[in-house]
């Protein structure tokens, strides 16, 4: 836990603190409407919703990718519009589409990412290479990405969103494409992560069984957060005790059910 | 954030775009082999059919291979500026762009690093070019290799910053053929590449007018000036000015607000 942690997980200070955040026009619905929530320091948290459930542009606004005139972004207490560097340099990014450079080599890949974030010489190196060991791609620095599987490809992307040591780690739907062992591992590993390194997940997902009952959901439907809590709790009020069955609840269509009884 | 760790994120980006580049053989190659085919082969057909008088900066009657060496030159950039329009385009569709502009550096600062890369690149090509060239024996006044460095910088970036500006209009990964037909052959040959400006006046007023204001002919005039040691100022002011231009509409394009890099994703509500 680095010392800015320690710091921040005793005064209190949300690892990500999303408010009133709001995206869109009013005229043709809002992606986004007064979206909050905030991420502990070290937890995991499912951001879950149906597809164009305002999932994808969260994630837009939270990378800095789009901005929205509405609402604040705050990572460790940092405002990502006023301070936009220290912001983005305290949050590690896994994209749903493959990011990497297929024709450059595993080490490649890491050394471009490390200095983009300022890591440089023995200390990019010696990042590089405790990542790569804790993923178990230790022995492929030198290959080419081309040649990595679907899963090893994932795994070094998170690798690569770990190396500068982010206190907030966002996850965009990131077992789409894989196979199911690959992807449970996947899910394994970065709630070990979590733990282990005390860093903060959102980990977007539209697949129930990712979710285990101990993590935080956020449930986002239609721009609108429908619940939050931990999966056992949302469950127990809004799904007579499963999940899958709240989330069923929460992110139904009413609309298509009166124009059938109409 | 330390001077140190901008320079370190200059060099990966510029390192990066330089490894892409040399896997990518026949890309090196036909840039290459695109000036030297009509260097060898077009010049030399045309050469009965051109006379070239004596206007500055040459000091005597020259052949007319020599007359197009700066078009090419500045061909060679062209070409280089749109390729990099077009990775910066694959780039954005792929995903790769985002690794980039997630980084704590500044959108203006990103892009400019990704045009000092092509820049970097594209001087790199016009060398080798110039190496083949002199070996075919079309050699140049030898501090010509010299104070063409500079010129190239400007007309490098001058071309890279268009092709910046290019690659915010086009929404999606195309193939070469728009761009080509569009952009590189209308800019390449109403410019004083092929044929001096003077011997187009002689034929149409329009297209004399025409060729005068496309940033391309200042490009090629500011090389063939500074092949030979001299500084053409004004093509340097124009070259100046549409890169600066061209650069700021870029970064305005690409900025956050703008949400270039994402409107449609967004769009479509997902």
């Amino acid at each position: 836990m680095s010392p800015e942690q320690t710091l921040s997980h005793m005064i209190g200070t949300p690892a990500l603190a999303v408010e009133d955040l709001t995206f869109g026009y009013e005229r043709d619905g809002f992606h986004l409407d007064r979206v909050a929530f905030t991420v502990a320091p070290g937890a995991f948290t499912v951001l879950l919703g149906p597809n164009g459930s305002g999932k994808t542009t969260l994630l837009l606004l939270l990378t800095r990718l789009l901005e929205s005139r509405q609402g604040t972004i705050r990572v460790c207490g940092f405002d990502l519009r006023r301070t936009p560097a220290r912001t983005l340099g305290r949050m590690g990014v896994v994209f749903q589409q493959p990011t990497l450079d297929l024709d450059l080599s595993v080490q490649q890949n890491l050394r471009y990412f490390a200095a983009l974030h300022g890591l440089s010489g023995r200390r990019a190196e010696q990042r590089i290479a405790d990542e790569l060991e804790r993923l178990g791609l230790a022995q492929r620095r030198r290959d080419k990405v081309r040649v990595l599987s679907g899963g090893s490809r994932r795994r070094l992307e998170l690798a690569r969103a770990m190396l500068h040591e982010p206190a907030l780690l966002v996850l965009d739907e990131p077992t789409v494409g894989l196979d199911v062992p690959t992807r449970s591992h996947l899910v394994r590993h970065v709630h070990a992560l979590a733990q282990e390194t005390n860093t903060a997940v959102l980990w977007t997902t539209h697949l129930i069984d990712e979710i285990d009952p101990r993590d935080q959901v956020i449930v986002l439907n239609k721009g609108r957060i429908a619940a939050s809590g931990r999966a056992a709790e949302i469950g127990a009020k809004e799904g007579g005790g499963s999940i899958a069955q709240a989330f069923q609840r929460l992110t139904v269509d009413p609309r298509p059910a009166e124009q059938v009884a109409s | 954030m330390t001077v140190s760790a901008w320079t370190l994120a200059l060099r990966a980006i510029v390192g990066r775009e330089v490894l892409r580049f040399v896997q990518q053989r026949e890309r090196f190659a036909a840039a290459v082999v695109r000036p030297l085919l009509w260097l060898i082969v077009f010049a030399a057909g045309f050469r009965m059919a051109l006379g070239v008088s004596i206007t500055p900066p040459y000091e005597t009657y020259i052949t007319y291979e020599v007359y197009i060496v700066p078009g090419l030159i500045a061909m060679i950039q062209l070409f280089h500026g749109m390729q990099s329009a077009l990775s910066m385009i694959y780039d954005r569709e792929m995903g790769s762009m985002r690794v980039l502009l997630v980084s704590p550096f500044p959108r203006w600062y990103l892009l400019c690093c990704r045009l000092v890369a092509a820049t970097v690149i594209s001087i790199v090509q016009v060398y080798v070019f110039l190496l083949i060239a002199f070996a075919f024996g079309y050699d140049l006044p030898a501090w010509g290799y010299v104070t063409l460095l500079p010129a190239a910088i400007v007309t490098g970036l001058m071309l890279g910053s268009l092709g910046l500006l290019l690659s915010l209009t086009v929404r999606q990964l195309e193939n070469f053929a728009g761009i080509m037909n569009f952009v590189i052959f209308p800019m390449f040959f109403l410019s004083s590449a092929l044929y001096p400006l003077w011997k187009m006046q002689e034929s149409s007023v329009v297209l004399y007018q025409i060729c005068s204001i496309n940033p391309f002919t200042q490009a090629v005039e500011l090389l063939r000036f500074a092949l030979y040691g001299q500084l053409n100022e004004i093509a340097l002011g124009w070259t100046l000015l549409v890169l600066v231009v061209a650069l700021l509409l870029a970064i305005i394009g690409y900025s956050p607000s703008r949400g270039m890099l994402s409107r449609r994703a967004a769009a479509r509500g997902e």
